[in-house]
This record gives structure tokens, C-alpha cells and sequence, in this order.
């Protein structure tokens, strides 16, 4: 079973992002990179179906040169292999342009499987596994919360809002994960040591043969119009007990139309 | 130039490091500290994450690398909100292995090495008894060979993590010469008539259990000596100086991080109408403090580089464990007092760094200690 794993570098959830006012992109060099946290579900489920039925682990990646500091960390997790995808052309591509370009590279890719985590922490769009599916032609088995492996059947436990439901394809697939599906371990040193000796390949738009009308921001379907920041925190109403708070702190919910 | 401390490699186990501590070790630390010791989940955590077998060879289990790289998983420990008698009670091993995985002896290797680098034994290193401590030559605890066994008699205390040891690496006596009489020993601790006599209660290093052994007729393999007999002297010397630099690493690295917690605590507490770290007397201190973990970093990395490369440092080792420690009691106290009354309170994470750092300047050889070896190297 040979697995492609996509994996993203996002900004770190903890701090402050900025878009550029340029091109209103997310500004990627300002922050520190890591990897989208439900990719590591994605990579560290790979890794277990690879310990449990053989075949490699790849990590396709697409983003600016920096993602390759992600793409080490996917590979010091104990990932055979990587391809990156990157070019200027990029910049800017949405979803629909960014599914394009996965799409394509992962047609260099010999695989069984593709596993990825069901949105990114940055864009949350939670639209790229349905849309590498619609282009590639693959099953689409998302919100996975177990994944089981038999030949060519891939079944999962797709995760509601209720419970589950039990949904089976054919290879080839391609699973989105919830957090809920495994523990991803940490980089072992001797994994982190192996990391760089480890195959990357870098594509550009030529190499995967992405058409350059069809992706960045020229080549993406949407656009972003404008952005604001988040207003700062009002301070808040402090209602003191002098016997009578109840009645005050239902007069403020009165007040706000909550009761 | 290139910084061998900020490799890619390092930069990535870095990362490692703190993201195991944040997760693993800060939320349970006060628990710890509480219970007097940490669990075993925590050894099989840290092993699973490969976090034990840094600077222990492939061949016996470990990870592989250097003592730059044992260092900056330490050093990332520690920056992080870690302590120094987490470090302690978490890599005992780090003392207590050393000497059998030097005597290349393949059983004991798999009977204790590799375990405990998985996580799944915990080891101890006895060489201090009621009776001697500094002076490691006028050490009692007795083995008289009789057939294939020694049988070990006497007593040793203050020893880290033995109190939920499976295995004691022993200082014995084998003969009358006192450097040449000692002897290394493996002992099992449920070998009949090894006790643990009790549990010590202590200043600070709270979650590092701490205990006083007794050994009354043990019999133990004559296979579990360590290298040869009347090596022990040589062996536990061999290992001065990385035990000392680790003791430096400690200095400097819990003194950085008492030192990032009273930058962030100054800066918010505000007194006479402006933050504390507006009065130039407060931000001279903080520079003092700054200097000085700076300058036992610095120094102290120096000396592990030149130790990895094989250079014999005897005397600079003990000199990078007096700096970083200096530097330590000096940075944990000022830490204190520019936290005022919060300094004092146990909830307060430099008040725990204060109380562990006072047994730096003791424990691993006593800073006059250290100094008459200095002397000696320096003046004869
Ligand atoms: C928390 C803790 C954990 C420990 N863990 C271990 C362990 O795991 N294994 C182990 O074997 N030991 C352990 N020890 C023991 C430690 O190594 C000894 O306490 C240390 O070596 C000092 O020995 P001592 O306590 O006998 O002090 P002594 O040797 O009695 O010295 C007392 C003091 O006298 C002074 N002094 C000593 N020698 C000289 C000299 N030559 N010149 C001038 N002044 C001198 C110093 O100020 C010294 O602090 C631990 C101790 C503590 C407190």
C-alpha cells in the first residue's frame, strides 16, 4: 500500500497573522511556519498503516521554499520520501487552483492512497480532499476517524455529529482524517538525523505540468475583496453582589435581549 | 560561521523537545513535585518520543549523536518549564549507564542498558555513603567474592532515584587500596537483603526521588561486575568531567529560564505607576543576570564542543560547573526578589527553581571541590 500524504505549512496557530496589503495573501515570511496540525493525524496514520501493511509513505507538499522545514519534520516522523511543489507561479492560488496543482502532482506519484487532515488551521476551507477526489476520480472517504486497510478496501469510520457512519471504497482513495483518529508521535531524534538524507524532489510548474493560467492568483476562481482585523476585546461589564446581583445580572441579560 | 548548537537538525529536535515538554511535562510538574517522584509513563513517554537514548550509541539502544546533542535536549527541557530535578529523576541514567556501556559487556548491556533507554527499567547511581561523599576513595560498602557471586554489605545515601530503581550501578569495595580497592556492580534491587531504608525529604528537587540504601549479605552475580575489578576508581573518573558538564548545563539552563520568567514578570507588574522593568535599577539586574547566563553558556558550550571532540577537559569541565553555577544561585535569587512576595509563594515557578538550584554548588562534586582539582591541574 503506497501512501501520499499532502501536507501543509501553515502559521503557527499562536501568533498574529498578517495579510499583505499588496496582493491581500497571507504574509508567510513574518511568521513561523509548522505543520497543519491535522496533518500530523494524517501523516502519523500513513505511518501506521505502512508499519502495518508494508509500502511507502510519501509527503507531497505544496508552498514556498520555507514549507521544506515542514517537509523534513513529515520525513523525521519516520515518511520515506517527499515532493515539493514550488514555484512563484503559485502564489496566490486558492482552493480550486491549489486542488489543480495537487491534483497533477500527484499524478507523478505511483500511490494507493492519499491520506490529508480535513482542513487547514489557516485557510479553513475543509474543501481540498472533496476536490482532489472530484479531479483525480478517486473515492473520497472524509471525516475519518479509523481507517482499516484489506487489499484494495479501504473502510473508515466517518465521524458525525451523532456518531458514525461506516463508509468502504476501492483503492485508490482519498482520505481526510479527524484529530480524533490517532496520537501522532513526535520526530525521534534518530528519525530527525535520517530526515535530510531522505529523497525530496522539487517540482516546479513545468515538472508536474501545471498550466500557469490555472493557478495563483490570476489563475484562482476567488479573490479576496477586502480584510479587516479583528476588532480589540470591549471590556466587559462587571456586575458586584451587594445582595441584589442576580437581579441586576438578569436585568443585563433583559438588557442584551438574551431573556 | 557555523553554530554547531543550531544545526537543522538541532533547530528540529529543539522543536521536538519543547512540544514534549509543554505537553508531557509542565502540566504534571506541580503533581510531581507533589508526589515526590515522576511516574514511570513518563520514562516510557520520553523514550517513545527517543528523548532517553540521545548521545547513547545505536548499538545499545540509544538514539545516537553527541553530547551536543544530550545537551540541547536538556538545555530545551529546561527553557521550556522543565527543572533541574525533573532532569535529574528522568535521566538518571545518564549516570548510571555510562560505565556498562563503556565495558562493551553485551549481557549487561541487554539486561539494563537497553531497557532503560526504552523507558521501561529505571536505573541509579551509588557511589555517596553516610560516610563519604566528596571523597569517593573513602567509600566502605564492602564485596567479598565467594564462588561466582560477591557478597555486598554497607550502606549509601542521597542517591537519585532509587527509591524506584531496578538496578543500582554500586561503588563498591573489593580491596584495601583506595583507588584501586573499588569495584562497579550491578544490583538488582529485589535481590534479598537490599532495602531501600528510606525515602529522604528534601529542599527542593522535589519530584526526583531521593533514597538511603542498605545492603545486608546481597548476592550478586560475580557477572554483574562492571569491566574489571579495581576499575572502579577509573571508571567513575572517566565520567567526571560529562557528569560535570551536565551539572553546568543544568546552571545555565535553569538560570535562562528563571531569568525569561522575571523579564515577562517585570514587564507586567506595575509599581509606583509604571512597570517594574522602567526603573533603571531593576533593568541593570536584569542585565547582571543576562551577562552571566550568557557568559556560563557560552563558556560551558566551548568545553562540550572540545569534550565531544575528544580533548581530555578535566579541569575546564569543573570550571564550566562553578561558572554556570555561580551564575545559577546568583540569577534564581535575584529572579526572587524582583518577583517580591510571589517569589516566596509555591505556586510561583522561580520559587521551585530557587530551592532546586541550591544543590548545584553540592551535588557532583562540591564547588571547593572543584576548585582544589583546578588548583591542582593549574598549579601542580
Ligand atoms: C538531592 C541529591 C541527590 C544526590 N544524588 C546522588 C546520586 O544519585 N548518587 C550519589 O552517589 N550521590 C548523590 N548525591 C550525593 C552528592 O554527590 C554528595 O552530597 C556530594 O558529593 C557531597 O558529598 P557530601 O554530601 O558527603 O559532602 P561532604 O563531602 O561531607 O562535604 C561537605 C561540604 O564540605 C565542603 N568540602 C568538601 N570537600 C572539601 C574540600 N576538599 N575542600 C574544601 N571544602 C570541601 C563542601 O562545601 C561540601 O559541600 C546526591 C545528593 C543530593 C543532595
Amino acid at each position: 500500500m503506497n501512501i501520499v500524504v499532502c501536507v501543509k505549512q501553515v502559521p503557527d496557530t499562536y501568533e498574529e497573522k498578517k495579510l499583505s496589503d499588496a496582493d491581500k495573501t497571507l504574509d508567510r515570511e513574518s511568521v513561523e511556519g509548522v505543520m497543519n496540525e491535522l496533518d500530523e493525524y494524517a501523516v502519523e496514520e500513513a505511518l501506521r498503516l505502512k508499519e502495518a501493511h508494508g509500502g511507502e509513505v510519501t509527503i507531497l507538499t505544496m508552498g514556498p521554499e520555507k514549507a521544506v522545514e515542514t517537509i523534513r519534520k513529515a520525513l523525521s516522523m519516520g515518511a520515506d520520501s517527499a515532493v515539493h511543489v514550488v514555484d512563484p507561479a503559485l502564489h496566490g492560488s486558492d482552493a480550486l487552483a491549489t486542488s489543480y496543482a495537487l491534483a497533477k502532482a500527484l499524478g507523478t506519484i505511483e500511490h494507493d492512497l492519499v491520506i490529508l487532515g480535513v482542513e487547514s488551521t489557516d485557510a479553513r476551507m475543509s474543501v481540498i480532499p472533496a476536490m482532489l477526489a472530484e479531479r483525480t476520480g478517486a473515492a473520497q472517504l472524509s471525516f475519518a476517524r479509523k481507517v482499516e486497510v484489506d487489499g484494495s478496501t479501504v473502510k473508515i469510520e466517518r465521524q458525525t455529529d451523532t456518531g458514525y457512519d461506516v463508509v468502504e471504497a476501492q483503492t485508490p482513495a482519498i482520505v481526510s482524517v479527524v484529530e480524533k483518529i490517532n496520537e501522532p508521535r513526535y520526530p525521534s531524534f534518530k528519525g530527525i538525523m535520517a530526515a535530510k538524507k531522505k529523497p525530496l524532489t522539487t517540482l516546479t510548474l513545468a515538472d508536474a505540468g501545471i498550466e500557469a493560467s490555472n493557478v495563483g492568483l490570476s489563475g484562482s476562481g476567488t479573490s479576496v475583496a477586502e480584510f479587516a482585523a479583528r476588532p480589540p476585546k470591549q471590556a466587559g461589564t462587571i456586575v458586584k453582589d451587594e445582595g441584589d446581583g442576580g437581579v441586576k445580572l438578569a436585568e443585563f441579560l433583559a438588557s442584551q435581549k438574551i431573556i | 560561521m557555523t553554530d554547531v548548537w543550531r544545526t537543522d537538525e538541532r533547530i528540529a529536535l529543539r522543536k521536538v523537545v519543547r512540544d514534549f515538554t509543554e505537553r508531557e511535562i509542565v502540566p504534571s510538574l506541580a503533581q510531581w513535585e507533589e508526589d515526590g517522584e515522576v511516574p514511570r509513563s513518563l520514562h516510557k513517554a520520553a523514550a517513545a518520543a527517543g528523548l532517553l537514548g540521545t548521545a547513547f550509541p545505536e548499538s545499545v539502544g540509544g538514539q545516537g549523536g553527541s553530547t551536543i546533542d544530550n545537551t540541547v535536549v536538556s538545555e530545551e527541557i529546561l527553557y521550556s518549564g522543565g527543572s533541574s530535578g525533573l532532569l535529574s529523576a528522568l535521566f538518571t541514567h545518564g549516570i548510571a549507564c555510562p560505565h556498562i556501556v563503556a565495558s562493551g559487556d553485551p549481557a549487561l548491556i541487554d539486561k539494563y542498558v537497553r531497557p532503560t533507554l526504552a523507558g521501561e527499567k529505571i536505573g541509579s547511581l551509588a557511589v555517596t555513603e553516610p560516610d563519604a561523599g566528596s571523597d569517593v576513595a573513602g567509600i566502605r560498602t564492602r564485596a567479598v567474592r565467594d564462588g561466582d557471586h560477591y557478597i555486598v554489605n554497607g550502606a549509601k545515601t542521597f542517591i537519585t532515584s532509587s527509591t524506584r530503581a531496578d538496578f543500582i550501578t554500586t561503588v563498591v569495595r573489593t580491596g584495601d587500596d583506595p583507588h584501586h580497592g573499588i569495584s562497579l556492580l550491578v544490583v538488582d534491587t529485589d535481590s534479598p537483603g537490599f532495602s531501600v531504608v528510606r525515602r529522604l525529604s528534601k529542599m527542593g528537587w522535589l519530584c526526583s526521588d531521593t533514597g538511603e540504601l542498605s545492603y545486608v549479605d546481597v548476592r550478586v552475580p560475580a557477572s554483574n561486575l562492571i569491566g574489571a575489578e579495581g576499575s572502579g576508581f577509573i571508571q567513575v573518573a572517566q565520567n567526571f568531567a560529562g557528569e560535570r558538564l551536565g551539572l553546568a548545563v543544568h546552571g545555565y539552563g535553569v538560570a535562562q529560564r528563571a531569568l525569561d520568567l522575571t523579564v515577562a514578570y517585570t514587564k507586567q507588574r506595575i509599581a509606583f505607576g509604571k512597570p517594574l522593568i522602567s526603573k533603571q535599577v531593576v533593568r541593570h539586574k536584569l542585565v547582571e543576570m543576562t551577562r552571566a547566563v550568557d557568559v556560563a553558556r557560552t563558556y560551558a558550550h566551548s568545553i562540550i564542543e572540545r569534550h565531544c571532540a575528544g580533548e581530555q577537559v578535566f579541569a575546564e569541565a569543573a570550571m564550566a560547573k562553578n561558572q554556570a553555577v555561580e551564575a545559577c544561585s546568583f540569577v534564581v535569587d535575584a529572579a526572587v526578589q524582583l518577583h517580591g512576595g510571589a517569589g516566596f509563594m509555591r505556586d510561583t515557578e522561580v520559587e521551585r527553581h530557587y530551592r532546586d538550584a541550591r544543590l548545584l554548588p553540592i551535588g557532583g562534586g562540591a564547588t571547593e571541590v572543584m576548585n582544589d582539582l583546578i588548583a591542582k591541574a593549574l598549579f601542580g
